[in-house]
């Protein structure tokens, strides 16, 4: 690790910088930006984080359908999104040159491998014959460009390494993070500890870290002593509340949440699931956790996943199965099943953007709808959302609780962006989270008298969970309709009508057991700007600035969707008018306008990512000034 | 937590009426379902088990009301899901004793994807399938086991599907227990039922189950008094294949394919038969072939693989061996993780 001593200057001290890294999705660009979050979260910034991948595993090299990025804010603030505009790109190749320069800002640094701009491959991602964009006096004159040889440095680097040149080629990714290490004066300690876990400890290839640990330094060095760089730049650490925290995404804090939620409950947790993105990981990271009574299981299709989980809540265990918007589609009949059966349930969905196959590794929010609509009859149940990464946590125990309170399916909209974003999270204290209380009804409950599936808890409505293997209590449930406590096959049609109102209510009255919609700002005025899940930090982050534009606007998030808070109507009209920045075309806005004919204007972007903070300041405070 | 307890040593003492529910059956009168119901009914009381323990789960169909009859727990789930919600039931509470009735609609058709994933899988799950080659419920459309040719409301020239073979696709699937009965003879069901229920893993029992409204006779060829003996044939294990109604046909390998022979004619005698072993999956394969008319039908277990660990042995054993490995778990430090920093 270089000394103090060898800086000659003194750096120049950031608030916030948004940095970019990006190449062809083989070039560890993930990692790469992993890497910096992880050292930048233990050097004590706050930060945000967005990959940005491509569906294709391996695309043709060089391709520009097959660039992957990897964006991360880290800051001395507090701040709630990934940025939108890139302080300083690192461009592997051409192709993640090309797609990623738009975003940067004028006079932004840009950093590429010059080696890799070959005519080549400058062809394959569509550049005109004879054109560099890293020689144009056009471009060069707009940023600050850093035109370093990686392939070439990590390759003499390494030269007496006695590794073959696939390997040795493979750590350019770790000389390009050496050079951004330097730039921002982070340590390296983290990632080399991160590098030998991985190849020396875990695979059994310590010559591996070995390489990859040298490149790093070697770009480190370079950057030292290349003075290609008009300065080095500091991120003082965040004014983080005291405690502990750790870098935490939002699947990785879905996961954690539902383990925590079955000891919580001091029940097994069954999660089934079909490999779906950007589901995906939730089930990967459940599989790793047995060890807490986690039981994965990875169903032949979606449909199989769902009606697992329904079969393993009937039988008394915690029952969740995991999605994104197409096979919540699929799942749209077991969820009917599941509420008619009234057990309890989650279903998680890690929204994506579509219709169909759509854009499966970008963000969106339009399955509200579906959420609340997509199944067949009357069939509501409860949906909550998360708002951030860390969010998730909390909300995937709410998720769990609310099912298992109402005797109820309950939808967990979270999206790719959170589910795969991340950011800091003040790790909470187990002892502070209450036990989800659960009880299944015995023969002596009863008594002589028999046994009633249906019957109904007065206050929440939910019925009795009595599982098999309690002797006594063998009844049958089924997709028919049921008679009212008995739960026998009923066709007669007051009954009918009965369930079907009994059954909404039961979710109606689940807002009791939410916490109200709070307010951010004043409780009344002239504008609330209403959002739901994933887009929490775009549209705080733009508040903020409207607010320091000096215009007055409140804010209010929903996690719930349905039943939503009690207060929501009284909090709605208490401003002249309800601004609702989605994802989508509207869904929100559908929603609170039915349920309450009160108009909205929606801020509706549908481009597969999250909201840059720049457009919503500017239609939120088009409206604010109207 | 409610933990399922520890089993009596003493079992009650049941009947077939201690399964019998308060419902009103409401199948067609004349229905083969009836004498599956009362053979099941019968059955269940020889198994040893607590009455809690037994869980019917179901599809959708005419003889997906069967847990509405049987006085235990049970689900009528949805069309095709049966397996799925049963194998559920099975990972949640690998005690209990899990059993599927449905029908070729509903097994073979809508949810033939988990029919052969639960097979391939040896979740510990006991499968009937009603198999009346026609769509009853939904009045009378042909179904996946329906012959090619098979006139019906939506096949007026007759139906262009060629059927798909349930014994065939069990044995294909992996399926670790394969047996097939009529719904006439509920001796030979009765004692399937025992030994399906019995059996570590998935059990396969394609019953043949006369649709007395919308395919009346379908299996009159295997069902009668006098077409039973000539066209089916019933397997024992450890014993040659030996039918008819004088027990005078058998059926040898020619060549390596099966063929019928008379016993006593051409020098032929019992020990030219071939011998049932319920644990060959060549046999199982060659019997899943054998069809009416150039073949007598097999009836009886046509297989039986214990050596085969059940999908909730495995995943149990995984969690309990995680368990074991990783000690106390520690959810605090589970949810801190490996990086986490402190802020003062």
């Amino acid at each position: 690790m270089p000394t103090e001593q060898s800086i000659e200057t003194q750096p120049t001290t950031l608030d916030s910088v948004v940095i970019r890294f990006c190449g062809d999705s083989g070039d560890g660009m993930q990692l790469t930006g992993g890497q910096f979050t992880d050292t930048s979260a233990i050097f004590g910034n706050d930060f945000a984080t967005f990959p940005d991948f491509p569906a294709e595993i391996r695309a043709p090299k060089g391709t520009t359908f097959g660039v992957s990025g990897f964006q991360v804010h880290f800051s001395s603030e507090h701040i709630h999104t990934p940025g939108d505009r890139v302080n300083a790109m690192i461009a592997m190749n051409p192709a993640g040159f090309k797609m990623n320069i738009m975003d940067v800002e004028p006079g932004g640094i840009v950093i590429v491998n010059e080696d890799e701009f070959t005519k080549n491959n400058l062809t394959k991602c569509g550049y005109l014959d004879g054109y560099n964009p890293i020689d144009d006096d056009e471009l060069t004159n707009k940023y600050h460009f850093v035109k370093v040889p990686m392939s070439r440095l990590t390759r003499e680097s390494l030269a007496d390494s006695g590794m073959g040149a696939k390997d040795i080629n493979r750590c350019r990714n770790m000389f390009a993070l050496g050079i951004v290490y330097w730039l921002y004066e982070r340590p390296l300690e983290t990632t080399k500890s991160y590098l030998n876990k991985k190849f020396a400890v875990k695979k059994g290839l310590p010559e591996v870290a070995k390489i990859n640990i040298r490149a790093l330094e070697a770009g480190y060095y370079f950057g030292e002593t290349a003075e290609v760089f008009p300065a080095r730049y500091r991120v003082p650490k965040a004014k983080h509340e005291k405690g502990t925290y750790r870098q935490i995404s939002g699947n990785e804090a879905t996961v954690l949440g539902f383990v925590t939620a079955g000891q919580k409950a001091n029940k097994p947790v069954v999660y089934a699931s079909y490999p779906i993105t950007p589901a995906s990981n939730v089930l990967h990271g459940l599989a790793h956790l047995k060890r807490f009574g986690i039981k994965t299981i990875q169903a032949e299709d979606e449909i199989a996943a769902i009606c697992t989980a329904i079969g393993a809540s009937f039988a008394g265990d915690i029952a969740i199965t995991g999605t994104s918007g197409p096979g919540l589609a699929l799942k749209g009949e077991a969820m009917g099943l599941a509420l008619m059966l009234e057990l309890p349930l989650v279903v998680v969905d890690v929204q994506r953007a579509g219709p169909a196959t759509g854009l499966p590794t970008k963000t969106e929010q339009a399955d509200l709808l579906q959420a609340m609509y997509g199944r067949h009859c009357e069939s509501p149940l409860i949906i909550v959302a998360p708002r951030s990464p860390s969010d998730c946590f909390k909300m995937a125990i709410e998720a769990v609780r609310l099912a298992v309170e109402f005797m109820t399916p309950v939808i967990y909209l979270s999206d790719g962006y959170i589910g795969n974003g991340a950011e800091p999270w003040k790790i909470p204290n187990l002892e502070s989270i209450p036990d989800i209380k659960i009880t299944h009804p015995t023969k002596e409950d009863s008594g002589d008298e028999k046994f009633l599936p249906y019957a109904r808890n007065p206050e929440t409505l939910a019925r009795p969970w009595a599982i098999p293997g309690t002797p006594g209590l063998e009844h049958r449930v089924g997709s028919l309709e049921k008679e009212a406590e008995t739960g026998n096959v009923s066709y007669d049609p007051d009954n009918h009508d009965m369930m079907v109102r009994l059954r909404a209510k039961k979710v109606a009255n689940a807002a009791a057991s939410i916490p109200l919609l709070e307010v951010d700002g004043d409780s009344s005025g002239d504008v609330l700007v209403l959002g739901w899940g994933g887009t929490y930090g775009s549209i705080t982050t733009a508040i903020e600035q409207v607010r320091a534009n000096g215009h007055k606007v409140s804010s209010a998030h929903l996690q719930y969707l349905n039943p939503f808070p009690s207060n929501t109507e009284e909090v709605l009209r208490s401003f002249k008018k309800i601004v609702i920045p989605e994802i989508n075309l509207g869904q929100l806005s559908v929603l609170i306008r039915s349920k309450f004919l009160i108009d909205t204007i929606g801020i509706n972007i549908v481009k597969g990512k999250p909201f840059k903070v720049e457009t919503l300041v500017e239609r939120i405070t088009e409206v604010v000034k109207s | 937590m409610s933990t399922i307890e520890p089993k009596k040593t003493e079992l009650p003492i049941y009947t077939a009426k201690d399964f019998t529910t308060d419902q009103d059956v409401r199948w067609c009168p004349g229905c083969g379902d009836y004498a599956v119901l009362s053979a099941v009914r019968k059955a269940l009381p020889d198994i040893q088990r607590n009455k809690e323990d037994f869980v019917f789960v179901s599809g959708i169909g005419c003889a997906a009301r069967f847990p509405y009859y049987m006085e235990t727990y049970g689900m009528h789930s949805i069309h095709g899901r049966a397996l799925a919600v049963a194998t559920g039931v099975k990972v949640a509470n690998p005690q209990l004793e899990v059993c599927v009735v449905s029908g070729d609609g509903d097994l073979f058709s809508i949810g033939g994807n988990h029919t052969i994933h639960t097979m391939r899988r040896n979740v510990d799950i006991s499968i009937l399938l009603l198999n009346n080659k026609i769509y009853g419920l939904t009045k009378g459309q042909y179904s996946p086991t329906s012959e090619a040719g098979k006139i019906s409301p939506t096949s007026p020239a007759g139906s262009i599907d060629f059927p798909i073979n349930p014994i065939a696709t069990s044995v294909a699937a992996g399926c670790t227990f394969v047996a097939r009965c009529l719904d006439v003879d509920m001796k030979g069901m009765d004692a399937i039922i025992k030994r399906a229920m019995d059996h570590r893993g998935t059990s396969f029992v394609e019953v043949y189950q006369d649709c007395n409204i919308f395919n009346h006779k379908a299996w009159f060829y295997a069902s009668q008094k006098d077409t039973m003996p000539e066209n089916t044939i019933k397997v024992e294990h450890g014993k040659p294949l030996i039918y008819g109604k004088d027990r005078d046909k058998g059926i040898r390998f020619n060549n390596g394919r099966p063929e019928v022979v008379t016993i006593g004619t051409d020098g032929i005698t019992e020990s030219d038969l071939i011998v049932h072993d319920e644990t060959d999956m060549f046999l199982a394969s060659m019997y899943a072939q054998m069809a009416h008319p150039e073949f007598p039908e097999p009836m009886g277990i046509l297989h039986a693989d214990t050596s085969k660990p059940t999908y909730n042995d495995l995943l149990h054993k995984q969690v309990d061996d995680a368990k074991a490995m990783g000690g106390q778990p520690d959810l605090q430090a589970l949810i801190t993780g490996t990086e986490s920093w402190e802020v003062v």
